[in-house]
Order: C-alpha cells, then structure tokens, then sequence
C-alpha cells in the first residue's frame, strides 16, 4: 500500500477513455487498445506486486476494453484480488468486473465464493450490500447452490441493517426468479412475512417484491400476508403526505409500495375475515377519494404517482368483483379519465373499463360512457387509443344499444387503421348476429361490412351469413333482395359474389316474380362478375347456375351454353372443368323429378358455436375468453334453442375448437365427428358438397346420390350376433386394444380405456373397399337385465365410409352395478346395393372395473379368512391351454387389472392378486389366487369376492385365459 | 451497368453520390431503419446505409471487395481511408467494375493528387464532372487521364472557340482518342518503369507453397507528333520463335497473363506476338502481367521459435538475401507477430533496428539497406502471460517488405522502337530511360 492516497480520479483510465474516444477509425482504436492491453500484461507480470489503486485501475481498463466489445482472457485473478481489499472503491470494481465476466473456471468461482462469503458474514453493511448485488447481478444456478440456503439467514436475521435486507430481499427474489427449485421454503417463508411490518420503508418494499413472487407460486403458505398487507395500507393510506418523509414523492405518500401492496392482494380472493376486508374496503375508497381531491401539485410526477395508486385499486377492485358500490365508483372516476389531455391515462381508463363491461356490477355504469367513447373511437388519434375504444365498444355492446354500436363501428370502419381491421370486422360480425332482433337488419349490416372492408372479411364471417339466411325463413327473400342490389354495383368484393351466388342460387326464386330480377337478368348479374373471381368462387358460382336450372327451367339452354363454352368445359383448373361437365351432363340427362330431388334447397345448418367466435378467440388470445364467455351465456338469444347456451358456454372454454371448413361440410352429419371422411378436406368452399366428385364416382343410379334427406336407417333388425363373437370377448378380457373383428369388407379396430366405474371405448370402423358403404349405422345394445347394469352411451358416426377411409366411434360406458353379459354391436351398411348386417359383443367384462390394491401378505390372509363363506368363493380346476410361462402368466394377470401381490403366497409358485372391482352401486373387492401345478400342467384358480356373482363371473372369465 | 457510385469518407459518411440508375435502393435492406418505399431520396439513402452498416461498420472486418445485401451488389475499393463503392442490382462483369474502379482513382490521382477526404471535399465538383464523363447511364466511357484533360480542366472557364470546340469532338469521336494531333517537342524523350510485386508464401521448412508476380509496364511519354511504338521484352514464345533463326542466349520468360492499354494493337499482337501502339501523351500503363514461374525470390527467411514453458518464447529469425552482391535491397522490414498475451519482450539484430510494437502485437525489424547474398538475423526472447484461455496460438506468418532494383520475374526490356514518318526525328534521337523496381507484395514465411 502506498502511503499517499491517490484518490478515485483514475487519471490513467481517463487518458485512455479519451485515447479511444479520439480514435479517426476501427484500425486506431485496435491498435490502441493492444498497446494497452501489452501495457497491462507487462504489469500483471507478477514479478513486481501492484499497489491495490493500480490494480483497481487496470481491471476498470480490462472492463472497459471488453465492454468496448473485445475478449479479454486475464485479469481474473487481479479483480479477485480487489474483492479482498478493504476499500470500498477497490472492492466495488472487483465485485464490477466479477459480475461483467463471469469466468466459469472452477479454481476462480472457488475463490469468488470465498471472497463472497467472507462479505456476507463481515460486519460491514457496504461490504454485504456489494456481496449481495454480485450474487443477483450474475444469478447463476451456480451462485444459487452457493448462496440460497445463507441469503434467507441474512434476510431474516434480528441484527441485519435495514439497507441488507432490502439488497437481501431483492438478490433473492432475483435467485428465486432465475432457479426456483433451489431456493427452498423453509421457517424463513413465516418470517419473511413479517417483514411487511417492518419500520423501515424500503424493507417493505423490497421485501413485497420478493413475497408477490414467492406467493403467486404457493399462495397457500403466504396467506398470512394479506391482513398484514391490508394493514400496511391503511396506515400508508391514511398517513398526511408528510408523514412518510422520505418515502414521500410529490406529495403522495409511498406510491411504490402502495402500488404493490394491492398486486400482492390482487394474488388472493377477497379476505374472508369480515373486520380485513372492512378496512381494506375502507382503504380503496380512501384511494378513490383522494384521487377526486383537488390536485396538490401541477407536476407530472404528482398525478403519476396518485393515478399509479388509483389504477391499482381499480385492478383490485375489478379483481374481487364483489363490491357492486366500489365498482361503480371506480368506474365513474375512469369516466372522467375518458376525456383526460393525457394520452396515456386515456388509454388506461379504457383498458380498465373493458374489463370493467365484464362485471355484471358495473356493466350499466359503463354504458353511461357509450358517447366518449365513440367519440374517441372517432377523433383518437393514437391507433392504440382507438383499439381500446373499440374493445371497450365491443365489451359493453347488449341489446339495447347494439344497433347504434355497430352503426359507429361499421362506419369506423371505413378509416380505420389496417391493422386493426379484420379485428373489428369479426366483432362488428359477433355483435350483429348476437343481438340481431331483425334479420334484416342483420343481413344488411353483414353486406355492408362485406362492401366497406371486404378484404378483412374472412371465410368464416360469410359462412355465418349464409347458416344464418338458411335456417331462417322470414329473412330468405330479403336476402336474395339485398344481394341482388347490392351486385348492382359496377365493382363488388369478391367476398360478396360469393354470398350472391349462394343465396341467389337458393333463393332467386323468391325474388323473381320482380321483372327488373328476373331470372336471366339475375343470371347475367352473377356472371358478370364470374370472370374476374378466384376459382373457388368460380366453382361455387357454377353450382349456383345449376341450382338456378332446377329453380328456373326458363334459363336452362343459357347456363347450359354458358357450360358448354371451352372456358368452362375445358378449363385448365380440374375441380371447375369436372363441374362444368358434370353439371352440363346432370342438366341435360337427368329428369326435372331428378333435378329437383338432387338440387333441392339446402336444409337447416345444426346449430353450434359460431365460428366466427372462434376465430376471434383465436386471434385475441386466451385473455380474452372471460368476455367470449360472457358471449356464450347470451347466446341462446340468437340460436332458438333455450339450453343452448351452457353448451356454448362449455364449447367457448373449450380451447380446441371444431375447425370452421367443417360447418359447411358437414351437412348431413347430425353431430360433428372428428374423424370425417379424407377427401372433405378438398372442397373446401365447396357448399353443395353432395354434388363433388367424390359423391358423383359411386353412381347415378345408388339411392343416396345427391340426397340432402338424412340417410334412412336401415329397418331390418339387427342379426344375431357372430358365433365366434364368445371367442372374441376372450380374447380382450386381459388386453384393452386391438382388432375386434375384421372380414374382406370391414375392419373394426378397438382401444379402450377405464378409470374407476367408467369407461371411453374407441372404434375404428376400415372399409378395406375401394367402394364406399352407404347408410353406414351402428348401435350398441344391452340385452336383458344388461340394460339396468351397465349405461351405454354412443356417438353416432357418418353414414358414408369412403373407400380405404376409416371413421372413428366413441362410446362412453358406466357400470352401474356388476354384470356378466356383454352389450352388443350391431353394424348395418350398403355395400355395392346389397345390406351388411353384423352384430358383435363388445368386450367389455367385469375385471374392465378393476383398481389393482397393494397390500401386504398379513393384510392378504386376514382379508381371504375374512371372505370365507363358501358363496363368496369360486374355484375352478383346468387344464393348461397355452403354455405356463411365468412371464406371460404375470402380464396376463396384471392385464386384468388387478395388482400382482409378490412374496405373500408362501410358495413362490403361486400367484396372488388384490383388487376392487368399481361400480357406481357399490365396490367389490377381490382375491385372487392361482396355483400352477407343472407336472400336470393343470391351474387351479380360486376367487374370493364380497359378492358372489362378482366371483363367479371373473372366475369364469379367468378360466379361458390359461 | 453500373447503377451508382459513392464515395465515403472512414466515418462512413457519403462524400460522393451518384445514382445513374433507380433499380439500386429498392431494398428491403436490413439494418436500416428507413421507411420502405417512400421518396426516391429516401430509397437511394436505403442503399447508401446499406454499404455503411453492413460494410464500412461492420462488426467483423469485411475482406470480400464484394458484398451482395439485398440483391444489390456492392463493389468497393478502399484508397487510404476512402471508400469507393459502386453499387448495381445486375449482374455485371465484377472485373469490369473493378477495372473502372482503379482508373476512376488513376483519373482522380491525376487530377487532383493524393485521394483524401479533403482533396475530394476541395474537388467535388470537378469529381461529378469526371463521373458524367466517364460513366454514361452506368457503362463506363472513354477514362484516359490524357483525353479527358483536354476538355475537363480545373483552370476555370476558358471559353474554347468553335475550331477547338469541333477538334475535341473529332478527337474523342475519333479512332485514337486517346491523343491528340499537334504535340510538339523539343526533347523527344520517354521513360519505361517495369514495376513488379513479387509475393510469396513459405512452410517453415523452406518449401514453396505459392510464388507469383504481378507486374507493370508503366510509360511515360513526350514525343512529338503520332509517334508508332514498337515494345519488345524477352517474352518466351517471341525468343523461342527467334530462336530458331539464330542462336541467342538470353534468358527468356514465360508470362501467365496479360492485359494492355487501349493504345496497343491487339490484332498484331495475336497475329505476331509484337506490341506496337501509339502512346498516349504523358504517363499511361502500357501493360501488365503476370507470371508464376521461375521467380527469384529476393530474400529468404528462416524462423526458429521455441517455446520454453508456458511463459516464455524463443524467437530467432534469420534472413538471407538472394541476388547478386552488386545490387542493394532497399527498405527491408521483418514483421514478427507476437502471442496475444505477451508480457515483456527483449531483442537482439545484428543488423538495423528492432521493436516490439505492442499495438500491432508484433516485433518490427527494419534494415536501410542490404547488399545481395549477405544474411543478417535477429533473436527475441518473449515473456507471455498466463491466461485462463486454453486456446492456442494461431502463429500468424512472419511477413516481410522490401525494394530491389531488378524485376524478380526476370523479365527484360529488349527494345522500344519510335517511327514517327511525318516529323523529322528517327529512333536513335529519342532519349529512352528504362528502369526495374522490385517490391514485395504478401511475403510470407510460417514459423
């Protein structure tokens, strides 16, 4: 150490700043720094020792040099050396350089750690403060193992300076964040909570940090902080602005930590202790107060600070939900932020108020605000501003103002930004159908979004339309009217041809008696626009002209030559060449009776989630689903059926939702099955998907061609079942998948799975054909006294099976009591003409139910005396069918779903399972003992059960395995 | 086709721009932060950025004279710390451009001296007339120094009368355009430089691994009149040709490649194998060529470096000199790079003098003068640092620069004939200097 202190100027380093900063290029500096560097290892040599200033001097180089973007490989061991020094200044650049090149040579990390625990367990408030800022700056897992099981000491300990904990707290949060499973909770986490009480300030406050983070992971053992926390407020909240002192800023006492005072309540429901949430109530109507006294300063920082606290509260506010006067109240105040000169503050308040619309309180309170905010939706001129409003717009939208809301959206549209576009035109389309009380004034808003913006209207918007004009009669003739004028105009989108076609191609009729829309004149509107659309539209349209054959004999020999032209009958696109051939041929050969049959008005589309709701959750985001849920309750409004609502409610929670090409595929299923037919996939825009191709390749003359009818249900009855059906039960008694049944026709793969009393079973139905099966249809019985054991539920599956396509069946099944037979499958289809009638037993058996029980041999004995009358056992002496390999044995046995006991039988020969047997009525437990006698290859099987038919059953069961 | 041009200054700030065709700038580049597809401005600024971000600032140092960022292609050559990119969105000949590059700086030394950012600062507008000159819609134009003096001139306006007017015009339209009529002379005279750089690369052991020269044949000329040149050298096909006639014993040498001046008559030069031409008035480079066999190479350097430990390094170079004892190699540096953790060096040379030049990390070895055939050598002892890289030292090569007064291809000038038929002076009145400068180029010896 040298006696005169050259004090913290560094004259060297700010030379050498000032060297590079002078440097004319890239190769000045380099050279620069290399003398410099040269320089530094000649003194790091090691033959001289460096006073403690020239070092700390020569690492701040290093640092700078690598900060400067080079690669510095020494010095290391010089910053370590600094850590050991007693002056602050020396100390502080070691501990700078240590956590700016972190090194992971294990020699250095040793003595790092060293260097940091001797910190820790110093005295010296500074010396520990540094110590904990170099742990959280570097936070690595390696620190973590080091340092987590001391840092909660240091936190917790009575004698710990104020300025500690709080770097404590903090470098423990950041070890926690960066490695939560090594930082352990302990009896530290109690006492960690009482830290809130803490007289100082800046303790609690970097003390709730760290408590927020660990309570969000396990709330339960932190739930002592809410009353604290609650308390803590008060006294903040009701403090005079110049109590706090220093934690006062611009006359608001403590924001910060008032601020995370309510985020760590926003972790817990509303305290339940009736005097807690008093004065919690009490505290957030102080902050509402406060927030309408008179402002104290003119500063920016003081309605920053006051606005931070308000915006909170109301988070928390919004969070508990349950204060309807609170709700109300905060939502005023954000009412006067509507028209606040602060951009940002506009912002918020409406952010805020959307999920303030949510709330079943407070949705009034919002509407009141209906007109600012369609102002600012108008005249905002920040775009994000404008989405707010129109989320916020969106969010409190009912029926009594949703005409006029989706007016303003709809005319908003026309300037709004393109970003947000396709955004607003699913919401303009949700709220229409929503609360559409006239259809017309549904169809009309739909067209007029297809005609403002009709690039941002995708697939699924006009497919509703179309569900929507379909399955309401009052609402037909208006639609083709409408359509009709609006393809008057000289430029239409291309989204609007195609709802033109389809609903003219329905409904033209409706409009034709009108000699101006007459039928040629309709027909030469559409295609007039046929020539400048995309080829699905095209394709659609062409189905539209055939449907105007069947619904206007009169246009017949046009369409037929407008098919005829080598544009359309020779068309380089295949899918528009086959239909123009197709439909050419179906017009000239088929009759009128045929035509009409085959080209009848489509039938009612089922109801279900719209898809256009889907799209938007899609886009939004999880976050949003709180509203779409609130959507989904309202349903039922629109759709007709009264109980539909909660089976949207379940659908909109559900995050996978039915893809959208399936709404209009699939037309004739009655229920959605996942596992459709392969080639729908194709077609799709295609909405008379009978007439594809797939549908025309099996036939003109087979009785399902072109139908829109449901399919009838083959009348015969079911067959008996196969004879060898027995055998096939067998088969699955110890094994849940495989094939069931399989003949030249048909393959029926199965996979099963059981929890407790129920039971999903899958089937795979193959058509190993190239033919497709018509009028495919399947039911599972319960013969006898079945029908009052075991519930059966099944899923009907699509009545057509393409060839080599296969589809998919779920049955669900619960046993309601035990049982002994098993339900039958009876599957009927047409192939080639001819009826296909073949029944099968499911294999669903009693040991299906089984919940394998582990138990010791003692508890096995007392539990087999037990169950020693002489009707609770079975027995049973066979034959050994199939080898008596112990390997198999023992799969077989676990395969019936019963636990393996080992080493509880006496001889290691036999075999002993547990095992209780789930029924809805009641449990059965089951023992289970085989006995293997090699020489004779013989078993003999003994079942002990709480019932008597349990026993019987299984034995039996078991019999045939071995 | 040339789509612009642009000169920058080391901060990357453009000194020179100029645009001959709109394509270049249509982006997107990356790194630049500029709106896309704005004002026509703001596309051509696109592209400018593009070269100072990912070129001139680049992180890692850009070696590639050619650099492709979006589509575009930037060609650039770095005159001390000047940058001259060109900058097109075809695909063009890379030689040509370059080609266009050199002289477009051989014009400007010419003009205005040294390329600096204050010379081109004082010059832009003379360099944007040079531009419109010789670069007509990005295809490069009539770039002779000499021509281009007689119309473009820096002594203000002179208001040029109609004769002088039409003779420019006749003259840069004309066959020759690269002279014009009426030279007069007192003193015929005219100087030949054959500057070579002669560049190697050597295993420690001695064994060649690649030896090349790149030569020029720099004129320079003040003849009277439409003189006719004749150049003759000991081209190897020339003498073989000869040879059969009558027996001469001079070395001959085999040239790999060569390029010529616009002046030379390449039909007679592929018919006959001869050069024959009229000169520009003035400096011009007549040829320039290359060669790969049979290369003297000047100086030989043989490395000895020993490692002892891990913190100390033996050094010991030693340098011969191969030519005849009567010739004197001028301006002799040995560069011997360090290890990057050198800590201390100490050096020993018989001859001139030696550093340790820690911002280069290497130790500098100068000699003034050196005859032929002589050896001198020098040792280091170097202290190195223990660092925690477990990297090892790439060992760079010991590089070397000289100047020798012979041209180490071996090439010889046999004669340089004037015919001027209309003026009345013969060949033997011209004064003719010839001169051989050989330098090294990369010279390169392992260690």
């Amino acid at each position: 150490m040298p006696a005169v202190s050259k004090g913290d100027g560094m004259r060297g380093l700010a030379v050498f700043i000032s060297d590079i900063r002078n440097c004319k290029s890239k190769e000045a500096e380099i050279k620069r720094i290399n003398k410099e560097l040269a320089n530094i290892r000649s003194k790091f040599k090691g033959d001289k020792a460096l006073d403690g200033y020239s070092k700390k001097k020569y690492v701040c180089k290093l640092l700078f040099i690598f900060l400067l973007g080079h690669d510095i490989d020494f010095g290391h061991m010089e910053a370590v050396n600094l850590l050991s020094s007693n002056k602050y200044t020396e100390k502080q650049i070691g501990y700078l350089f240590i956590s700016v090149l972190v090194n992971s040579n294990s020699e250095l990390i040793r003595l790092i750690n060293n260097a940091i625990k001797n910190d820790l367990s110093s005295r010296n408030p500074t010396f520990m403060c540094l110590a904990l800022h170099c742990i959280a700056n570097v936070g690595s897992r390696e620190m973590a193992e080091a340092f987590a099981g001391e840092i909660p000491r240091i936190l917790v300990a009575g004698d710990t300076m104020d300025s500690v904990k709080q770097s404590a707290a903090l470098c423990l949060l950041r070890l926690y964040k960066a490695s939560p499973d090594l930082v352990l909770m302990g009896e530290w986490t109690s006492r960690v909570v009482h830290l809130l009480n803490d007289q100082h300030m800046g303790v609690v406050t970097a003390a709730i940090s760290l408590i927020t983070c660990l309570s969000s992971k396990n709330p339960d053992e932190f739930k002592t902080c809410v009353s604290l926390a609650v308390s803590r407020l008060s006294r903040i909240v009701s403090s005079a602005s110049t109590d706090l002192q220093d934690y006062t800023y611009y006359f608001v006492p403590a924001p910060w930590l008032s601020c995370k005072l309510l985020r760590l309540l926003q972790c817990y429901p509303p305290p339940e202790d009736g005097a807690v949430k008093g004065r919690l109530v009490e505290c957030l109507e102080t902050i509402l107060n406060k927030a309408q006294e008179p402002p104290k300063s003119k500063k920016v920082q003081h309605s920053n600070a006051k606005n931070a606290i308000l915006f909170e509260a109301i988070s928390l506010i919004i969070h508990y939900d349950s204060e309807p006067n609170l709700l109300v109240r905060a939502c005023n105040q954000l009412g006067q932020f509507l028209q606040h000169r602060e951009t940002n503050l506009r912002y918020l308040a409406l952010e805020s108020m959307c999920t303030l619309a949510s709330s079943e309180f407070s949705h009034e309170a919002v509407k009141t605000h209906i007109e600012t905010v369609i102002n600012a939706l108008k005249t905002e001129r920040d775009v994000s501003v404008r989405q707010r409003a129109a989320d916020l717009l969106y969010a409190m939208c009912d029926r009594s103002n949703a005409k006029q809301i989706v007016a303003e959206m709809l005319s908003y549209l026309e300037t709004a930004d393109y970003s947000i576009r396709e955004e607003m035109v699913l919401k303009v389309a949700i709220l229409a159908e929503k609360y559409a009380v006239d259809y017309s004034w549904y169809v009309d808003t739909i067209l007029n979004l297809i005609r403002i913006a009709g690039d941002y209207v995708s697939e699924e918007v006009w497919y509703r339309v179309i569900q929507i004009v379909i399955n309401r009669d009052d609402v037909q003739g208006y639609a083709a009217k409408t359509v009709f004028e609006a393809l008057q105009a000289p430029a239409c989108h291309e989204n609007m041809v195609k709802v033109g076609g389809y609903i003219l191609g329905e409904f033209g009729n409706l409009i034709a008696g009108d000699p101006r829309s007459s039928p040629l004149v309709q027909f030469n509107l559409l295609h007039s626009k046929f020539h400048l659309c995309s080829v699905p539209t095209r394709a659609l349209l062409l189905s539209a002209y055939i449907k105007f054959i069947n619904l206007f004999p009169e246009t017949k020999a046009t369409i037929q030559e407008v098919l005829r032209s080598d544009s359309q009958i020779r068309n380089s696109d295949v899918e528009l060449q086959q239909r123009a051939v197709e439909y050419l041929k179906l017009s000239s050969i088929a009759s009128t009776d045929v035509l009409a049959t085959v080209l009848e008005e489509m039938p009612p589309f089922p109801e279900r989630e719209s898809s256009i709701l889907a799209k938007l959750k899609k886009k939004k985001g999880p976050g949003a689903v709180s509203v779409e849920l609130e959507d989904g309750k309202e349903r039922g409004e629109l759709n007709g059926g009264g109980d539909r609502g909660g089976d949207a409610a379940i659908a909109a929670s559900n995050a996978s939702t039915p893809s959208p090409s399936a709404d209009l595929l699939g037309l004739r299923s009655t229920a959605p099955v996942s596992g459709t037919t392969p080639s729908a996939g194709s077609l799709l825009v295609d909405v008379f998907s009978e007439a594809g191709p797939s549908a025309t390749s099996a036939g003109v003359n087979d009785d399902g061609f072109l139908s829109s009818a449901p399919p009838t249900v083959a009348s015969e009855d079911p067959a008996p079942p196969l004879p060898e059906s027995d055998e096939l039960l067998n088969k699955f008694v110890c094994k849940n998948n495989g094939v069931l049944f399989e003949n030249q026709l048909l393959q029926i793969g199965i996979k099963s799975e059981y929890r407790q009393n129920l039971g999903r079973m899958y089937l795979f139905y193959g058509n190993k054909t190239s033919v497709q099966f018509v009028s495919f249809n399947t039911t599972v019985s319960c013969p006898g006294e079945l029908q009052s054991q075991l519930n059966v539920q099944t899923k009907t599956v699509e009545p057509l099976v393409e060839g080599g396509a296969q589809v998919q069946q779920v049955i669900n099944i619960e046993c309601l009591t035990d049982f002994i037979d098993a339900p039958l499958l009876n599957i009927k289809f047409r192939y080639g003409g001819a009826l296909q009638n073949i029944s099968l037993k499911l294999p669903v058996t009693i040991n299906k139910f089984f919940q394998p029980t582990e138990m010791a041999a003692a508890d096995f004995f007392q539990r087999w005396k037990q169950l020693s009358q002489p009707q609770q056992e079975a027995q049973k002496i066979f034959k050994a069918s199939h080898g008596m390999d112990t390997e198999v044995l023992k799969a077989k046995l676990l395969g019936l779903g019963t636990a393996l006991l080992e080493n509880v039988d006496p001889n290691p020969e036999n075999y002993v399972c547990a095992g209780v047997i789930q029924t809805k009525a009641q449990q059965v437990g089951c023992l289970l003992r085989l006995e293997p006698n090699a020489q004779a290859q013989m078993y003999r099987l003994t079942l002990r059960s709480s019932k008597d038919t349990v026993s019987q059953r299984v034995c039996d069961l078991l019999a045939e395995q071995f | 086709m040339i789509g612009g041009l642009f000169i920058y200054n080391h901060k990357g700030e453009v000194l020179i721009s100029r645009v001959y065709r709109d394509d270049i700038g249509k982006g997107p580049f990356p790194n630049c932060f500029h709106k896309v597809g704005s004002t026509e401005s703001y596309r051509m600024r696109n592209a400018v950025d593009a070269f100072r971000v990912n070129v001139i600032h680049a992180r890692q140092q850009v070696r590639s004279p050619v650099t492709n960022i979006a589509r575009t292609s930037f060609f650039h050559v770095k005159r001390s710390n000047i940058w001259l990119a060109a900058v097109t969105k075809q695909n063009v000949n890379a030689a040509m451009v370059f080609e266009f590059l050199y002289k477009m700086c051989d014009v400007m030394t010419a003009y205005f001296g040294k390329i600096s950012e204050e010379n081109i600062k004082n010059n832009f507008v003379l360099i944007y007339e040079l531009l419109d000159e010789i670069l007509d819609f990005g295809y490069p134009q009539n770039s002779e120094t000499g021509a281009l003096k007689t119309f473009i001139t820096q002594t203000g306006i002179k208001s040029q009368s109609k004769e002088e007017q039409s003779q420019i015009t006749s003259q840069v339209t004309g066959q020759i355009g690269w002279r014009r009529e009426g030279i007069k002379y007192r003193r015929n005279e005219l100087f030949l430089d054959v500057l070579e750089s002669v560049n190697l690369l050597m295993s420690p052991q001695g064994q060649v691994l690649s030896a090349h020269v790149s030569g020029r044949v720099v004129m320079k000329s003040y003849l009277s009149g439409m003189p006719e040149c004749k150049f003759g050298m000991n081209d190897k096909i020339v003498i073989d040709k000869q040879g059969k006639g009558g027996a001469t014993e001079e070395q001959s040498i085999a040239i790999d490649d060569c390029t010529f001046h616009q002046c030379v008559r390449l039909s007679k030069f592929d018919a006959e194998r001869s050069i024959s031409f009229i000169p520009p008035d003035g400096e011009c480079e007549l040829m320039r060529y290359r060669t790969t066999k049979d290369i003297i190479l000047p100086f030989r350097v043989i490395p000895l470096v020993r490692e002892v430990g891990r913190t100390k390094l033996e050094v010991k170079v030693v340098i011969k000199s191969n030519f005849k004892p009567s010739l004197l190699a001028q301006k002799i540096e040995v560069r011997i790079p360090t290890p990057l953790n050198t800590s201390g060096v100490q050096v020993i040379c018989m001859k001139g003098k030696a550093k340790y030049k820690a911002s280069e990390n290497a130790i500098v070895w100068k000699i003034k003068r050196m005859a032929g055939m002589k050896e001198s050598q020098i040792s280091a002892e170097i202290e190195l640092l223990p660092t925690n890289d477990k990297k090892k030292w790439a060992r760079p090569p010991i590089s070397m620069n000289f100047e020798v007064p012979f041209a180490p291809s071996g090439l010889k000038v046999r004669y340089l004939k004037v015919f001027e038929p209309k003026l009345n002076y013969s060949d033997h009145d011209v004064i003719k200097w010839v001169r051989y400068i050989g330098r090294s180029g990369i010279y390169e010896t392992r260690c």
